[in-house]
């Protein structure tokens, strides 16, 4: 069985392509479903978002994988002429150190951006809800999530605000501690408003409030963010309440000034207050930023937190990259260590069997002996047999993590005649943790193909 | 000899928690500022013990030297910084107690201890005179650091910098926060030990001999602070100028500690 992906995203494929490809949340389901009825396809996970489209897949033969793009391309209503240049195919270890790459954000658009790690969770518990998750892809998102982790917690990758949204949230995070006791007011009820705003209220700001000079669109903002409004003539007092204040009006003039700061900051006995001022022209008087205890970033000035974030991200990336290729390499080592376990069974049954075959026919020998004696004769023979398996077993385990260990389980099993297909049952939909169980037959599956 | 194989085991751990918290504030790894925080919680442990072996085995309390005394203040200030650094889940702060600690700890050691003078003043009230006095100055030090990183942290928010030591600081709301609980507490602390010594004074010459530079400096300590926390109270003076009230309020701590203990002058050996 191998692991398969293939995709395309935003350096392979136009956003005309992508969109064609994207498979909507609602259809995910069912699309699952009819991709993992394919005969070929074992186990079957799809991450579809804005940037990207790609379907990760455990089969019994590359082959398919073509096919289960062919049907995805199929119902999608997309020629395969259109996506063959952007299509990307990856096996096995390649799949592994790609996923490994995009939950952490170094295959974004925006290098290091941290939704990514979200989509890549949900497009696998969807895969779960939609029983196509089996013990192969569980076993590599798994790995994947804690990558992305270690990652996140190892590196500055993640840490660096990534949008001005971002850059807004991180400053308020250095001024105040808990946002969600602390109040937002919103002027002007554009989008650029409403963006930085979902991006407080994402960062637990509940105690919104909008101010706006037409009632009627701060009515709908403050719907929208679950806030309330308060009257624009009211602006000074509203100010004077909030502890972030976002200013995005259409005034020519600044609407905010310094006096009118200082005033309220004594009233407000000198508690910190926040100014995003992503208007242009600016809404708030740039003196605001002098007083004490106030903060004014107007929207250069973010922008510039977001071009310093970036430059630190793409120092960490190198970092990051070295993460993954060590990932990679112990994932490898897994999988060529699994790889074995199938023959490592077989190989103890075989032993097994032929032990007890002896009992059975030293059976007449042996009846006169005492329980006692019977037990011995057993703890004789097993104790044998462990002493024998022991070496080749612990050597074998050790040699298949490298390359060429899978040569030595093949002469096992050739020389023991032993059948190991039969022992790794194919087993849908079940998430297993067990090696044994979750095993797959890398060698016989080989070998049927070469067949 | 264990007290002074002991108290050497612990600057060490004490310079190396320095180091660990040091490459914390250059190289942003948690797991480097874990590290280091289990060195100095070792190094916590080791000075305990030594604190202990002195006092049970030699019969040395606190108050008989400048080494004893110094030795107590650091011991206090990690206590203190262990516990709010939990507390306040900000492991920076240790970058700040650390070295102060272990810094009174390297003073310490090369004052060497001396014989405690003849005292007339009652078993009981010197301990706690001088415990409470400790205890105090430990909390108001733990005040400073947070004072001090209020001041780096507010600095690169006015300069619209990224910070790359600052990024590692908690929110300018934690350390008020934090200054201002430290500031309580141990300015209650520091006028139960300054009574107390008051007390002690009745005791041992039957009056208070107000000339003394311990006296003079600590009742000036004193007074600083609490301006500083009535204007915090009353008048809301937060964040900016707190943060510079406390660190000037250390600096007459450590003048009055540090400069009239080495300098031996008056009745107060420390």
């Amino acid at each position: 069985m191998t692991l398969v992906l293939l995709g395309l995203n935003h350096t392979t494929a136009s956003v005309e392509v992508r969109e064609r490809l994207a498979v909507p949340e609602d259809r995910l389901p069912a699309v699952l479903a009819s991709l993992n009825g394919l005969p070929e396809v074992e186990e079957v996970c799809a991450l579809s978002t804005c940037n990207r489209v790609e379907v990760i897949l455990a089969v019994e033969t590359a082959a398919g994988a073509e096919e289960a793009v062919r049907r995805l391309l199929e119902w999608q209503g997309v020629e395969p002429t259109l996506v063959e240049s952007a299509l990307y195919r990856l096996e096995e270890a390649a799949v592994a150190r790609h996923l490994f790459r995009v939950a952490s954000g170094l295959d974004s658009l925006v290098l290091g951006e941290p939704q990514i790690l979200g989509q890549v969770k949900e497009a696998y518990a969807a895969a779960l809800r939609a029983r196509t998750a089996g013990p192969r892809l569980s076993r590599l998102f798994h790995t994947v999530f804690r990558v992305a982790k270690r990652i996140r917690t190892e590196t500055g990758l993640g840490a660096q605000a990534v949008s001005v949204g971002h850059a807004a949230v991180a400053l308020a995070r250095r001024i105040f501690d808990d946002l969600t006791t602390k109040r937002v007011l919103v002027l002007g009820a554009g989008e650029m408003a409403e963006i930085t705003a979902r991006h407080l209220a994402a960062s637990g700001v509940r105690d919104v409030t909008v101010a706006s000079r037409s009632a009627e669109r701060a009515r709908a903002l403050a719907m929208a963010l679950g806030g309330r409004t308060v009257p624009y003539e009211a602006l000074a007092q509203a100010v004077g309440e909030a502890d972030i204040v976002v200013a995005s009006t259409g005034s020519p003039t600044p609407i905010v000034h310094a006096g009118m700061v200082a005033d309220l900051m004594r009233a407000r006995r000198q508690k910190p207050l926040f100014f995003i001022d992503i208007a242009v022209p600016r809404n708030v008087d740039p003196h605001v930023h002098d007083l004490a205890n106030v903060y004014l970033y107007d929207i250069d000035d973010l922008k510039a937190v977001v071009e310093e974030g970036r430059s630190h991200r793409q120092r960490e990336a190198g970092r990051a990259e070295r993460i993954v290729e060590e990932e990679v390499e112990a994932f490898v080592r897994g999988v060529r260590t699994r790889e074995v376990v199938p023959t490592i069974v077989a190989l103890r049954r075989r032993f097994e069997a032929i032990r007890r075959a002896e009992l059975a026919r030293m059976a007449a020998a042996l009846r006169d002996l005492t329980p006692e004696q019977r037990k011995a004769v057993e703890r004789l023979t097993e104790g044998m047999l462990g002493k024998l398996l022991h070496a080749p077993t612990a050597t074998l385990k050790r040699l298949a993590e490298e390359a060429e260990g899978s040569l030595y389980a093949d002469a096992l099993a050739t020389l023991f005649e032993l059948e190991r297909a039969a022992d790794a049952p194919r087993r849908r939909g079940a998430v297993s943790e067990s090696p044994a169980e979750a095993a797959p037959a890398p060698i016989a599956a080989r070998r049927g193909q070469t067949a | 000899m264990v007290d002074r194989l002991l108290f050497d085991g612990t600057v060490v751990l004490y310079v190396l928690g320095t180091g660990g918290f040091l490459a914390f504030l250059l190289l942003d790894r948690p797991k480097v500022a874990r590290a280091a925080r289990a060195i100095t919680m070792a190094g916590f442990a080791v000075h305990s013990a030594s604190l202990v072996a002195r006092y049970v085995g030699d019969r040395v309390s606190p108050t008989a030297s400048l080494l004893e005394a110094l030795s107590f203040f650091a011991w206090a200030i990690v206590g203190a910084s262990i516990v709010f650094q939990s507390r306040y889940r900000m492991p920076v702060l240790g970058a700040f107690a650390t070295p102060l600690a272990a810094m009174l700890l390297l003073v310490a050691s090369t004052s060497g201890g001396a014989a405690p003078p003849p005292s007339s003043v009652p078993g009981v009230w010197l301990p706690i005179h001088v415990g409470l006095v400790f205890l105090g100055d430990a909390l108001l030090a733990l005040a400073a650091c947070a004072g001090l990183m209020y001041i780096l942290q507010e600095r690169t928010l006015k300069a619209k910098r990224g910070g790359w030591v600052t990024r590692r600081f908690p929110s300018l709301e934690v350390l008020d926060a934090v200054n201002v609980r430290s500031l309580t507490i141990g300015f209650l602390l520091l006028t139960l030990g300054l009574l107390s010594g008051g007390v002690i004074a009745r005791f041992a010459s039957g009056a208070i001999t107000w000339w003394e530079p311990t006296v003079v400096f600590s009742i000036l300590t004193w007074v600083l602070y609490a301006v500083l926390l009535h204007g915090r109270v009353t008048v809301g003076w937060r964040g900016h100028r707190a943060a510079v009230l406390a660190i000037a309020g250390f600096v007459a701590v450590l003048v009055t500690l540090v400069g009239v203990g080495l300098f031996r002058v008056g009745g107060h050996t420390v």
